[in-house]
């Protein structure tokens, strides 16, 4: 009882601090983001002072079997929902954006649902949000299964859960106020970006705990790469965000760096989120589910584990890529082309080790829409480390660079290899978490297959033109020196590629809304929907006989 | 260290360091029983489950 009255004394103490840092304010954003925080913990004081067992709560209102197992899944199934979620907001604000590009009226105006707010408002739902809990969740759902061991510090992993979401909700609603660092892909303000670390702390407290207390011997490849994700991003994380506050109570800040420094470390950061939030993490993923999947072993153990050690070695150098025909010195831009190209190695001895898994059993990609999804990630994970190191050549990037060209390669990964390869562990991991008999629908699987295939192909093949197009456009001289096309001209060239490009985001947010519902119904524990089977082979018994009895 | 020392240093001996760390790395599972290991490894992800692997 004493102790509920100090906890529940020291959640209100916080919420008090809240609300005065609200009233003594700096700046407006910064009120609302401390009235966020004092609603956040008043909540749950409340929830802790009625000593309700919200845990069942939950439980009984998401349909979770009760938790008698041996592994702790709460987290993992909260973090399903989570995910599929802010898949949602962030499609559904892209193709908005989309939308502007095309139409501007679509701005409306106003200052909150102007392009240059919303845009972040898109990168950060789909990476962060989506991206970010599916890793999470997959990843506490992944180390117990490896380590068979059940996670350690159940409470810590239920804050690093609840954490990360007010994370995400800080940021976002920071973007619509026109709180930002201006930094791509870090782009929350000092206040977060501290929040942020401690969550992050608690994640790598929780998922190397659960190591430790392995009764596996051995740690499976997919752990080292959640690990050396959850560790560089750690890394990545605090040195990009290294800022002095204008003050403690608002929300603008000033980095550490200046110049070519800031935008090189700003570069270290914004690839190698690329390189070890979006790649690496998402290849823990492919690691397990794809075999899981398949129902057999990854094809080359060995080669899995040349692949994690090229990355880690390879990726951190790569930046600079990013930074061509910039103030940053000469060598240090070939750097960053050099260890780019030598990238594409490892990928796609990544890439084949993933596809060959299946060798043997091809006839799965036929017949398992799941499979054909994990199938289809790899390609376009294939497709998109080919396409990388490409435009980090110099020769090329002098074309691509600040195009659409860009856009469209941003998303033939993140659409295809990011996207895919979270659908289908999703997929995989709803009727094991809810004890379900399979998912409520296979063919709706292949719906949002298709789908989604259709629209990444409509999306970055319309960018690839637009970008060249574009690039093209932008340095054409005429005979007499002056370049021959006006930016609007070039501008007003591209609107039925962003036609297109939106008809593909508009077809990809239509497949995962089928997914929302597929897993919703999974999870509501719908009977199966009556549906022709996926695999229809057909039977002769008539010709299932050996050969004996003919005639020689 | 200034800036000159520190860049020579990476790109003698640092590089060497990387490099000779990366084939230690990856050398260790082709010694000999790294065949054996690395496909017990590959398949203890299907081993011992219980129904709670499933769920």
């Amino acid at each position: 009882m004493e102790q509920l009255v100090w906890k529940t004394g020291g959640w209100f103490a916080l919420a008090t601090l809240a609300f005065l840092a609200a009233l003594a304010a700096a700046d407006f954003g910064f009120a609302v983001h401390m009235g966020i925080v004092c609603a956040a913990a008043l909540a749950v004081a409340v929830l802790t002072m009625r000593h309700a067992d919200y845990e069942a709560i939950t439980r009984g209102l998401l349909k979770m079997p009760a938790s008698q197992d041996k592994y702790d899944d709460d987290p993992i199934r909260w973090g399903v929902i989570a995910t599929v979620f802010w898949g949602l907001a962030g499609f559904l604000a892209g193709l908005y954006i989309a939308l502007q590009l095309a139409f501007p009226a679509l701005n409306l105006g106003i200052e909150y649902t102007s392009f240059g707010r919303l845009r972040p408002l898109h990168t950060s739902a789909v990476i962060f949000a989506f991206g970010g809990n599916a890793l999470i969740a997959t990843s506490f759902y992944v180390v117990q299964r490896t380590c068979r061991a059940r996670l350690a510090f159940p409470a810590l992993a239920r804050f690093v859960f609840w954490g990360y979401q007010l994370f995400i909700v800080l940021a976002a609603t920071g973007y619509l106020l026109g709180i930002t660092e201006g930094r791509e892909y870090a782009e929350p303000e000092w206040y977060v970006d501290l929040w942020l670390t401690i969550v992050w702390v608690a994640y790598l407290v929780v998922f190397g705990g659960t190591i430790l207390r392995r009764s596996e011997p051995h740690i499976y490849v997919a752990n080292w790469f959640y690990l050396s994700f959850i560790l560089t991003i750690a890394m990545l994380h605090i040195v990009n965000n290294l800022s002095m506050p204008v003050s403690w109570l608002g929300s603008k800040s000033y980095s550490a760096f200046a110049g070519v420094q800031d935008a090189l470390t700003q570069w270290w950061y914004g690839h190698n989120a690329v390189g070890f939030f979006l790649t690496a993490g998402f290849l823990a993923m492919m690691y397990y589910f794809v075999p899981k999947q398949a129902e057999r072993p990854v094809y080359s153990y060995r080669l899995s584990i040349i692949h994690f050690w090229s990355l880690i070695f390879l990726y951190i150098w790569a930046g600079p890529h990013h930074l061509h025909y910039t103030a940053l010195p000469d060598w240090a831009q070939t750097l960053g082309m050099v260890f780019s190209v030598m990238l594409w190695m490892p990928s796609w001895g990544g890439m084949i080790n993933g596809l060959m898994t299946l060798n043997g059993a091809w006839d799965r990609i036929r017949t398992d829409p799941i499979i054909r999804m994990m199938v289809m990630a790899l390609a376009f994970y294939g497709m998109s480390t080919f396409e990388g190191p490409m435009m980090s050549v110099k020769a090329v990037n002098s074309l691509s660079h600040y195009t659409d060209w860009t856009i469209g390669h941003v998303h033939s990964g993140a659409l295809g290899w990011n996207g895919l390869i979270t659908f289908a562990c999703l997929y995989y991991l709803t009727p094991r978490l809810w004890k379900r008999e399979r998912l409520y629908s296979l063919r709706l699987v292949n719906w949002h297959f298709w789908l989604a295939t259709v629209g990444i192909v409509l999306y970055a093949a319309s960018m690839w033109v637009a970008g060249i197009m574009q690039g093209l456009m932008w340095r054409e001289y005429g005979s007499d020196g002056y370049l021959v096309y006006a930016f609007s001209e070039v501008v007003s060239a591209m609107f039925p590629m962003y036609l297109i490009r939106a008809a593909g985001g508009l077809m990809y947010l239509s497949g995962a809304i089928i997914m929302a519902w597929n897993i919703g119904r999974t999870i509501a524990g719908s009977p199966l929907r009556e549906e022709k089977p996926m695999n229809d082979a057909a039977y002769d018994a008539a010709a299932d006989r050996p050969l004996v009895n003919q005639p020689a | 260290m200034n800036y000159d020392a520190l860049r020579h240093f990476a790109d003698s001996w640092g590089l060497v360091f990387m490099g000779v760390l990366y084939v230690i790395l990856i050398g260790w599972h082709f010694l000999p029983h790294g065949r054996q290991r690395s496909a017990e490894a590959a398949r203890a992800i299907f081993e011992d489950q219980t129904e709670a692997d499933h769920g």
